[in-house]
């Protein structure tokens, strides 16, 4: 068996971080216009997490997906793969060509990501509140087994009012789970509305740390301070899962999308799409945060 | 061994009605006398400690329960491996996950509850995180059916094969004795997939004298033959039914019986003979009719040949709440409603 490598022996600057934010937001557009809908705005907040999990700190070697040693990272909320798809080929698990038939007849890149077809997927998602507890296993079976990964599972706040979350949660405080750490792209928006009006998640450090976990709060869209909280997570041994609750911006990016409730599913096409791509190569603007109400 | 009482005894109730956690080893005492053999002396419970004999020469298995460990044996695992038992309280949903993880991790584990809060409670994780990835998460349903009595219907299982057995990729397999629960522990391990292992009350009558060695899935046993109808059963009613058989013989009735332990897949070979070699084919199941073990045969029969056929079971209905004897009884799940409805179907 070989070690993991640590993904990036590359150039991990906050220039290269923002442009592999671009990169995913570009594929996100692109592929979407291949299946004719996509979950923009649900990747878009997530991006900066992505980038900085996959440049500069998950231990993974593409030559070798399943190696026992790896990192892993569940992506409980699935609905998110899209912008995942184009990093993990970025990387090298598999060839970037694979993703121009994303979601047609027979691909193996759906929607939702499906771990026995797609390499560098540690576990399939898409019903949401499960991935917490896909976590908490996988960390067990590493105690059992007596290695060092960590288990990364990257949550949606709309997620949190499932029941199983807090199942999940509260095992992990129970068993010490030193190994699973969670990150909650806190987005501010499930489907139906603002998450406090549809379903309240907050306060959630409290809550996380009434449940036994080590909670840290972020701006999720600043790389440096993402890098700077997975790089302070505390070494195997300390005793307890830990939580980065990483205040975001659903649809960040794309001006129209931002804290919209109408770019959840969407498609763009003509102009809107060169708009959008257009936007996204200028970079981040400062947005006010506030929830945009339409209709 | 523990000492026996029938289900009738009211002092035992009390006991029963003090939960199946705590007192677990009581609620099984009284539960486990039915098919009217009160005075026997109770088989072993061995699902602990058969996964306790397997685990010391493989470290990939893993035991995990939730608040049943008394009432399942599992306990008998955590204590020779307490490393690698996990109890999550009464929280099903997370545990079947949680076991999703662990295979992914590489362990093999066998995630032990109630049937009524594994295949029910938590159907769409065995569904989506066990058999949609093809994890090799064993998750064993104790005390199906109406094997709980009194306890109602939120404690009864009579719908679990029928939400299994139509999930893709999901090994579906009932255990019918010790004996033969030891046998599909041990195969188990090999077998790729996700797997539904269905126990009654774990105690239950012998009907396989020694762990029987030519176990495979997908494979039914004939136990005993006849020409004049086939009795296609599974899991806990399998003594009743070579009970019925007995008495049927005495009556110039020669039924076949046949344990179709694995329910998928589905041994469509021996119904195929079962229909070209006998009368009549019967399917008896401690299960909802519609679903089961019965509609599963019909599935096969109904492109072929017909000969009279019948599914006995519980008839789309909840059940009424009674000691679980006074329910076999009541529902004709004993030998002698068993033979009785095997008289019905061949008009005699």
């Amino acid at each position: 068996m070989s070690t993991p490598t640590k993904a990036a022996g590359r150039n991990v600057s906050p220039e290269y971080l923002a442009d592999r934010a671009k990169f995913v937001r570009l594929e996100t557009l692109r592929l979407a216009r291949i299946a004719g809908a996509g979950h923009y705005s649900s990747t878009f907040s997530a991006a900066e997490l992505f980038v900085s999990l996959y440049y500069a700190h998950l231990r993974y070697n593409p030559a070798e997906p399943a190696s026992p040693d790896r990192d892993r990272f569940i992506l409980s909320k699935g609905h998110a793969a899209i912008g995942l798809y184009p990093i993990l080929a970025d990387v090298g698990f598999f060839d970037p060509r694979a993703l121009d038939d994303y979601t047609r007849l027979g691909s193996p890149f759906g929607d939702h990501p499906d771990m026995k077809r797609i390499p560098g997927i540690d576990f399939s998602s898409g019903s949401l509140g499960h991935g917490l507890s896909i976590g908490l296993g996988m960390a067990l079976a590493g105690r059992v087994q007596g290695r060092n990964y960590r288990v990364y599972c990257m949550m949606g706040d709309g997620e949190l009012a499932e029941g199983q979350i807090w199942e999940a949660a509260m095992a992990a405080g129970h068993f010490r789970v030193q190994g699973l750490v969670g990150i909650i792209d806190r987005n501010q928006l499930c489907i139906d509305g603002p998450t406090e009006e549809v379903m309240a998640v907050e306060p959630l450090e409290y809550r996380f740390t009434s449940f036994g976990w080590d909670v840290r709060r972020i701006d999720g869209h600043d790389t440096a301070e993402i890098l700077d909280a997975l790089d302070g997570l505390k070494p195997a041994g300390h005793g307890r899962p830990q939580m980065i609750i990483a205040d975001t911006v659903k649809g960040r990016g794309v001006a129209r999308m931002e804290l919209s409730l109408d770019w959840h599913v969407g498609n763009l096409v003509g102009q809107d799409y060169d708009d959008a791509v257009a936007e996204i190569q200028a970079g981040l603007q400062p947005r006010p945060r506030e929830v945009v109400r339409h209709g | 061994m523990v000492e026996n009482k029938t289900t009738e005894d009211q002092g035992g109730e009390d006991a029963l009605f003090r939960g199946t956690a705590g007192g677990g080893d009581l609620a099984l005492k009284d539960l486990t006398s039915v098919q009217g053999t009160p005075n026997r002396v109770l088989p072993a419970f061995v699902l602990g400690e058969e996964l306790a004999d397997l685990a010391d020469r493989d470290p990939r298995i893993v035991v995990l329960t939730a608040d049943l460990a008394s009432a399942n044996r599992t306990r008998d695992f955590k204590l020779r491996h307490p490393d690698r038992f996990f109890d999550f309280g009464i929280a099903e949903k997370n545990m079947i996950t949680a076991a999703a993880g662990m295979a992914a991790a590489g362990q093999i584990p066998f995630a032990a509850t109630f049937a009524a809060f594994s295949a029910i409670l938590a159907a769409e994780q065995i569904r989506t995180d066990c058999a949609y990835p093809r994890m090799p998460v064993r998750v064993v349903g104790t005390h199906s059916g109406m094997s709980m009595g009194f306890y109602g219907t939120s404690h009864h299982a009579l719908e679990d094969l029928a939400m299994m057995r139509t999930v893709a990729d999901l090994t579906v397999v009932c255990a019918t004795d010790a004996n033969h629960l030891r046998a599909v522990l041990r195969a188990s391990l090999d077998r790729p997939g996700a797997m539904y292992i269905r126990l009654s009350r774990g105690r239950d009558p012998e009907v396989y004298p020694t762990v029987p060695a030519d176990f495979r899935f997908g494979h039914a046993a004939t136990l005993h033959d006849g020409r004049d109808l086939t009795i296609i059963t599974t899991g806990s009613m399998v003594r009743p039914c070579l009970d019925a058989a007995l008495a049927l013989a005495a009556t110039g009735v020669a039924a076949r019986v046949i344990d179709m332990a694995t329910l998928k897949p589905l041994d469509e070979d021996v119904i195929h003979r079962a229909l070209a070699e006998t009368g009549a084919v019967l399917t008896v199941e401690e299960h909802n009719v519609t679903g089961g073990l019965g509609s599963a045969v019909a599935e096969v029969l109904v492109e072929l040949p017909r000969k009279p056929f019948r599914r006995h079971g519980v008839q789309d209905a909840f059940v009424m709440v009674g000691p679980p004897a006074a329910l076999y009884a009541h529902y004709r799940l004993d030998a002698t409603g068993i033979a009785a409805v095997a008289r019905e179907l061949l008009g005699s």
